[in-house]
């Protein structure tokens, strides 16, 4: 084959190469309305699939969201995200993305900047914690669309008052335990984000924390970190822990409480629309109260969790995609979110509004009776440390802590800090 | 892995044959290469290439969250695993759940193939049934094996009539990933050995018994000694299997409660943390593992694999 013809043939086979990808990315222009790919896990009931009908209705033709479904798993969720995004995938143009993520993303260029003349427009009236979840190096990269916060739920036929520390809750276990009442302590022991929740919580509470405020130093103050390192092993081998501590989840906890076994339990909003659907009769004699503190006299503070939702830094649409971000997480559909799928509201003012305080699910029975004692816990709330390095800090803490009834809190204080030391370097196995 | 060896028999061969080739051996050869290019091309490409750029990846800092702090470091990655507490730890679990499940598989394997071999009618279906379990995905064998094990919806609590919640300790998890594994790959274990066993002649053990052996004598001092490189490589095909387990164990346990293996830390590595750097040291170290392995049993037990494939040694 002459040379002319086979450069010939090779450019034929690159162009049809190209638009063949070029078809199969450019998927956005159909019918010249420019798609838009949620990534999101859609929370029960499809209730995102709702927001997006609404969203695509308001935007008259000019842009259309698409949900891309993710796993129901954190850990999957941000593992596909990060794998696409390193590849410089242009089809995330929009995410829902957990508060512990964003300083990871942003400072690898994977999200972009919220546009500067709409930041006041997101941020106005929503809490601070989770403006500031989705903030890194003081720019916004998100915009805010649910948080959430723990809170102790505990029985009124076991106990009438709610513990107020962790070594009273103890205590009171013991009681219910000579008793013969169920006295079980229910909390999220396996190896995952979970335990970090639970530590986080405790070293807040005791007034430490786990890097300074920019996120670059380890602090573990001495004194609370063991402290809460104590608590951790103090609950974990008493006769109260729950069986599977060690590999308990939110999920496994809700089914312990439901089965009437349990007297504590520290867990999200969930468990109560559920134990009410579930387990009716231990419903009716279960109370809320704040996480309870480490040391006497001094108020709890729980670190918070919640979803941002970002803008691709690869998408083709950045302008549209801030817009329908602004729609997806605006009012009506956080009441939505809450109404539906019991995700807690970002905007302030929603926690004193009606629609939401006194929703009723289709059973009539109260879906945010706690709404006032939860703003409470999140008006004190914490986040999670905000660093680039933040999985490897999770890691870190989570093979230190892990099985928590093996816990040594005075050896384990320099363990853990050399740990989250290394990890904050990248460097070295976790 | 399995292809290096064979190319290293062929090589010595070559080696041996070269002073006095005639110019049809030569073409022979030409043609024999020429026949083999495209195979040879493919092996390049779809293993060499990886394998290499892995090697070139552990030698770099490199995290994909980080792009900008790329650099060339030498070994200074494999010196960060191998002075890791954690790498050490890890093969221990590994070795622990590959001595244990191939020396068990080894056992039910004989026994099996040998049912296999005596089986008189229903021959295909007795094969057949013993194959099932090999020919389930890994993954979905692990999740029946987890949902089974699982305290609240599995049956095995009912059978045996204990609320045991399996996988919150480690004897018990080690316990369930071993006997998942063992179910799963016996029958590739006793299809080997049942081609071990087809390599018995029929008239030597009946010369043994003529001779007044005992079954277990015959067992023991003909059968086994007559199925040894069969056996040999039936184990070293598993052992090396063994080593890179991982599906079971991320369904399982996703490595808590010490049952982490270095394939787990390989995956943790690379593609939770990102860091390819030192996620490709840890992948390489495993690869070298393995070749280990395979040398330690063509070397020092005299595996011969050309024999197994019923070519001359």
């Amino acid at each position: 084959m002459p040379l002319a013809r086979r450069s010939r043939l090779a450019a034929l086979l690159v162009a049809g190469a190209l638009a063949v990808t070029a078809t199969s990315c450019g998927g956005d222009d159909e019918g010249g309305t420019p798609v838009l790919k949620w990534y999101a896990r859609d929370e029960a009931g499809g209730v995102f699939g709702a927001a997006i009908e609404d969203c695509n209705a308001a935007a008259e033709g000019r842009y259309r969201i698409e949900l891309a479904p993710m796993p129901n798993n954190a850990d999957e969720q941000r593992e596909q995200l990060v794998r696409r995004l390193a590849a410089q995938d242009g089809d995330i143009d929009l995410m829902n993305m957990d508060v512990i993520w964003t300083a990871e993303f942003a400072n690898a260029g994977w999200i972009r900047e919220w546009p500067e003349d709409q930041v006041e427009a997101v941020t106005e009236g929503r809490l601070e914690n989770a403006v500031e979840s989705a903030s890194f190096e003081d720019r916004l990269y998100g915009i805010p669309l649910n948080t959430n916060a723990q809170l102790l739920w505990y029985r009124t036929d076991l106990t009438e008052e709610p513990p107020a520390t962790w070594d009273e809750m103890i205590e009171m276990a013991d009681r219910l335990e000579a008793d013969g009442e169920p006295h079980d302590i229910v909390e999220q022991g396996q190896r995952y984000e979970g335990l970090v929740v639970w530590f986080a919580s405790l070293l807040a509470s005791a007034g430490g924390s786990i890097l300074n405020e920019e996120g670059t130093e380890v602090t573990l103050e001495e004194e609370p970190t063991r402290r809460a390192l104590e608590v951790l092993r103090d609950v974990s081998r008493s006769s109260h822990a729950m069986p599977a501590l060690a590999t308990a989840q939110e999920d496994q906890g809700r089914q312990a409480w439901e089965s009437g076994d349990s007297a504590f339990m520290v867990n999200y909003g969930f468990v109560w629309p559920s134990a009410n659907q579930l387990a009716p009769d231990i419903a009716e004699k279960m109370a809320w109260a704040p996480f309870p503190s480490v040391e006497p006299d001094v108020e709890s503070t729980v670190v918070a969790g919640g979803f941002n939702i970002g803008i691709g830094a690869y998408g083709d649409h950045p302008d549209l995609a801030v817009e329908a971000a602004t729609c997806l997480a605006n009012e009506e559909n956080q009441t939505r979110n809450a109404q539906d799928a019991g995700l807690l509201p970002v905007t302030e003012a929603l926690y004193d509004d009606p629609e939401v305080t006194e929703a009723e699910g289709d059973d009539g029975v109260k879906l945010f009776p706690y709404a006032a004692e939860m703003k409470e816990a999140l008006d004190r709330a914490t986040l999670r440390p905000r660093t680039p390095f933040y999985n490897d800090v999770s890691l870190a803490i989570i093979s230190i802590l892990h099985p928590t009834a093996d816990i040594d809190p005075e050896a384990d204080v320099d363990r853990l800090r050399e740990a989250i030391e290394q990890a904050l370097k990248g460097e070295g196995l976790l | 892995m399995t292809a290096a060896t064979p190319a290293a028999a062929a090589a010595t061969r070559e080696a041996m044959t070269k002073k006095g080739l005639s110019a049809r051996a030569r073409s022979e050869r030409k043609l024999g290469w020429m026949l083999c290019a495209p195979a040879v091309t493919v092996m390049l490409i779809v293993t060499a290439y990886p394998i290499a750029y892995a090697v070139w990846l552990s030698m770099q800092r490199y995290d994909l969250r980080f792009p900008d702090d790329r650099g060339f470091v030498g070994f200074d990655n494999y010196s960060a695993v191998l002075g890791n507490s954690l790498w050490w730890r890890d093969l221990i679990n590994t070795s622990v759940i590959m001595v244990v499940s191939v020396a068990i598989e080894l056992v039910l394997g004989f026994a099996l193939a040998f049912v296999m071999h005596r089986a008189i009618f229903g021959r295909g279906l007795v094969r057949s049934a013993i194959l099932v379990p090999y020919g389930i995905i890994t993954v979905v064998a692990a999740f029946a094996w987890r949902f089974a094990f699982s305290p609240t919806e599995g049956f095995v609590n009912g059978l045996l009539n204990t609320d045991q919640s399996w996988f919150t300790e480690s004897w018990s998890s080690y316990l369930v990933i071993i006997l998942a594994e063992v179910w799963k790959t016996t029958p590739f274990m006793s299809l080997l050995l049942l081609a071990g066993f087809t390599l018995v002649p029929d008239d030597a053990v009946k010369a043994a018994r003529v001779d007044g052996a005992s079954a277990s004598y015959r067992l023991r001092k003909v059968i086994i000694p007559l199925m040894k490189p069969a056996i040999l490589v039936a184990v070293l095909f598993r052992t090396m299997d063994a080593f890179r387990i991982f599906d079971s164990v991320f369904v399982m346990t996703r490595g808590a409660q010490g049952t982490e293996n270095v394939s787990i830390l390989g995956y943790k590595t690379l593609v939770s943390r990102l860091n390819l750097g030192l996620g490709s040291a840890v992948s390489v170290l495993i690869f070298v593992c393995v070749l280990i392995i395979a040398f330690v049993f063509v070397k020092g037990f005299g595996t011969n694999l050309s024999q197994q494939r019923g070519e001359a040694p």
